[in-house]
């Protein structure tokens, strides 16, 4: 095995430091002013009990992370085949837009193939679940989706942004996704009262929402990301935007005028109505899913004064708190990419999702020993919820500190900008950016 | 199949399959089909010694050969996991082809005792199984045209990429003046030890065998590598393009032999070496390798990401609890221990998130 010689340098007298500090807070989280830890979760447990229940979690994790093996990379293989299967089934199908029965099927196929590789596929493989494979294919690094949002950017947004800061507000841009007001600590703009109608269009295009989340223009607005990261991330977009439509838009029709002499001169157009259709189908289920993991009523929120310095036992259990679980059968699951087990996937997000069943006994029971709750119900259940929660809090709120815009909160903003200011000149650090 | 090769990997194919590849649909079809990637399917597997075995497979139809002395990276799935290690290749270039049923080519691998892939090949590796390759790859290889003067120095294992060029140099009847100078602990200890004997017989090369332990009776040659057996064998080192593969230590001292004969340039160096893996390290030994960037420093005992950081570098990171992935890259070699489960895990080649793991002892990663 061929190296590079390199002369093997002697080792510095070092004192060794054992790094199991690492029982702390995600990098942004911590307070630079103060050592006092966070509050979360203290109505329901103590500090030692936290502690406890974060021991438990992390050895549930070791436990699964141990076991893992042939039947996991067997698992994803066999729904990545039955992906393509599914796929390349809708491609022929949709291309026989002259037997409607075999041209409907096909729409639904591509479009069950778009769901498979957005969800059990594109989001665990991209969350590093299948890392450990050490095959390129189900490279979390590598792996990008059949969707106009570029991986590297939705992995920012999603598995960092949204992941780390679970629901703290001004932290995790999915609360609502700057579009929607879902909770009472949201600010209430004029736009909200349409709460109900863009939640709705958010649904049939619902890709493209995700490409311009992570675009980040709001942030760019506010002078929390430069101007290059701006630019590059407006780049990466529009090239998978590119790509993307030039395939579903542009060169599958196109084959479709061979179809022409056949069919008629509506071949190629039938063919694109077709992938719109699926893509679609993709967008409309996605969206349901998703809303339903984070937006239900009862599902927590959290202010970033309280989760700042927070412990790992406090750090899951925000997870737990912030996240609501979808019941139904096994194909359900698969479907939404086990994302229905929203809980596990929050606490664990780096564990193959096929295991949340199986780790939803060990939540369930810690949840019944710290008598925490556990948000779980089927789809309609949980939609009704989200969609209650639209419409309560699409509604101009009477607490004026509650409306974005009006003079009470404008004072209340500026005054906290000043006082943040003032401390870091107390301080004399420089500006943490978020 | 090149044509077909071509058209599977062209642009239009790629736009109608992105972001996917034509392989991502391929390889469920069968796993050997493939444009691009290499495959291929282990034909036989031969002890060569006690420790040491070869295995001759059969690659897919993407794999664009090799040239004496280059490796490649071979993998096989145990347990659901790849491994992976480089090998080198050790057949002749002119062999291994047979009518209708395509090349084959093989690699020598001697085990070594925590080598884990080494090991599985060594004991378990059957044939029929289908493995994963790279492209070959390497410098160290013979020159288009071959000089008149060759000598192939070798010690131990190392005798695998300068093998692929005796025997390449056998298969295409080379006429110039070969040299084959070999060193290894035993006979019984020595790979290819038959073949060497019949190309020896049968051909103009000398091939000259040195075993340092257990030295042959009446051997022309005893002891580790020195400029007398160069002079005994009547090399002008100066006018003879040198190749030389094994430990360390016979190569250093094949190279200050040929620096002070002001021949160096007439030198081809491949290191062998197995990364050394040490579990029970203390804290804060041994040395972090950024292999892309080529900066090593002292293991600070501190994650892997805040020393990549304190060296300068700017790894991607979120986090930094071992949450969002953003971190992960490839650790090369060596061990490393999760900061909050206190997992170890050492195997070559696998995907690590860089702001939750301590190096213990050497460790290298592609930074």
């Amino acid at each position: 095995m061929p190296f590079t010689l390199k002369k093997k340098p002697k080792n510095a007298p070092i004192k060794p430091r054992s790094a199991s500090k690492h029982n702390a807070a995600p990098l942004t989280l911590i307070n630079p002013f103060s050592e006092e830890p966070a509050t979360i979760g203290l109505e329901y447990m103590t500090r030692e009990q936290l502690d406890e229940f974060g021991r438990e979690l992390d050895a549930v994790r070791q436990r699964v992370l141990d076991d893992l093996g042939q039947k996991d990379a067997d698992y994803i293989r066999r729904v990545i085949k039955t992906q393509r299967a599914a796929e390349v089934a809708g491609r022929i199908g949709i291309f026989m837009p002259f037997f409607p029965p075999a041209f409907v099927a096909g729409i639904a196929s591509l479009g069950v193939a778009k769901i498979l590789d957005n969800m059990e596929i594109g989001h665990n493989v991209m969350h590093g679940q299948y890392d450990w494979m050490n095959d390129p294919m189900v490279n979390g690094a590598r792996y990008e989706w059949d969707n106009v949002a570029p991986a590297q950017d939705w992995k920012h947004g999603h598995n960092y942004i949204h992941h780390t800061y679970t629901n703290i507000h001004g932290m995790d841009r999915d609360i609502g996704y700057n579009l929607l007001r879902i909770d009472p600590d949201q600010p209430w703009y004029g736009t909200h009262r349409f709460n109900l109608p863009l939640a709705t269009v958010l649904m049939f295009v619902f890709e493209w929402g995700v490409m311009y989340h992570g675009v980040e223009l709001d942030q760019y607005l506010q002078g929390k990301i430069s101007k290059d990261d701006f630019q590059a991330r407006k780049k990466r977009a529009m090239k998978k935007i590119r790509k993307q439509i030039v395939k579903d838009y542009v060169a599958w029709p196109a084959l479709g005028l061979a179809l022409v002499p056949f069919v008629g001169w509506w071949a190629p157009l039938a063919i694109l109505g077709a992938n719109v259709g699926a893509n679609v189908i993709r967008n409309i289920w996605t969206f349901l899913i998703i809303f339903c993991g984070h937006f239900p009523a009862e599902v927590e929120t959290f202010a970033e004064e309280d989760a700042q310095n927070e412990s790992r036992g406090q750090w899951y259990l925000r997870q737990l708190l912030g996240s609501a679980n979808i019941s139904g059968s096994a194909p359900f699951h698969v479907l939404t990419g086990n994302l229905s087990y929203q809980i596990e996937h929050h606490l664990f997000p780096d564990i193959p999702a096929r295991r949340y069943p199986e780790v939803a006994e060990d939540v369930k029971r810690l949840v019944e020993k710290y008598g925490l709750k556990y948000n779980t119900g089927r789809l309609s259940k949980q939609l009704r919820s989200v969609a209650r929660q639209l419409a309560v809090y699409g509604a101009k709120p009477s607490d004026p500190l509650k409306v974005g815009n009006s003079p009470e909160s404008k004072a209340l903003r500026r005054a906290k900008r000043e006082e943040a200011a003032r401390r870091l000149e107390l301080a004399g650090e420089t500006q943490l950016t978020s | 199949m090149g044509v077909i090769r071509k058209a599977l990997t062209s642009r239009p194919v790629t736009t109608l399959t992105s972001p996917n590849t034509i392989d991502d649909y391929l390889e469920h079809i069968h796993p050997m089909l493939a444009a691009a990637n290499v495959r291929a399917r282990v034909v036989a597997v031969h002890r060569e010694t006690g420790e040491a075995s070869t295995v001759v497979m059969r690659p897919n139809g993407a794999w664009k050969g090799f040239v004496p002395g280059q490796h490649v990276q071979f993998g096989v799935e145990v347990e659901g996991k790849r491994r992976i290690r480089v090998f080198s290749v050790s057949s002749s270039r002119a062999a291994g082809r047979r009518k209708g049923r395509g090349r084959t080519f093989s690699v020598s691998v001697k085990a070594h005792p925590d080598g884990y892939v080494s090991q599985f090949l060594h004991q378990e590796l059957q044939p029929g199984t289908i493995v994963y390759l790279s492209q070959a790859e390497g410098e160290f290889v013979l020159p288009r045209e071959v000089p008149a003067n060759l000598l192939l120095v070798s010690g131990g294992s190392g005798v695998t990429p300068v093998m692929s060029m005796l025997r390449t140099l056998r298969d295409t009847g080379h006429r110039g003046q070969v040299t084959f100078l070999h060193y290894a602990r035993s006979r019984d200890d020595e790979m290819f030890t038959g073949e060497l004997d019949e190309i020896a017989a049968t051909t103009d090369f000398r091939v000259v065998r040195v075993y340092t332990r257990q030295p042959a009776p009446g051997a022309e040659l005893a002891g580790r590598f020195q400029v007398d057996h160069l002079k005994h064998l009547g090399v002008d080192a100066s006018d003879t393009l040198t190749y030389v593969c094994g430990p360390a230590g016979l190569i250093a001292t094949v190279r200050d032999t040929y620096d002070e004969l002001g021949a160096g340039d007439q030198l081809r160096l491949e290191y062998f070496k197995v990364p050394t893996v040490d579990l029970d390290a203390a804290d804060a030994t041994g040395t972090l390798s950024f292999e892309d960037t080529a900066i090593a420093a002292p293991n600070t005992g501190a994650t892997i990401l805040e020393q990549a950081e304190l060296a300068g570098l700017k790894p991607d990171f979120g986090c930094r609890m071992g949450v969002c992935n953003t971190c992960a890259i490839k650790k090369n070699s060596g061990a490393v221990r999760h900061v909050v489960s206190g997992e170890v895990n050492a195997n070559t080649d696998e995907t690590i998130k860089i702001c939750v793991q301590v190096p213990i002892g050497d460790v290298a990663v592609a930074l």
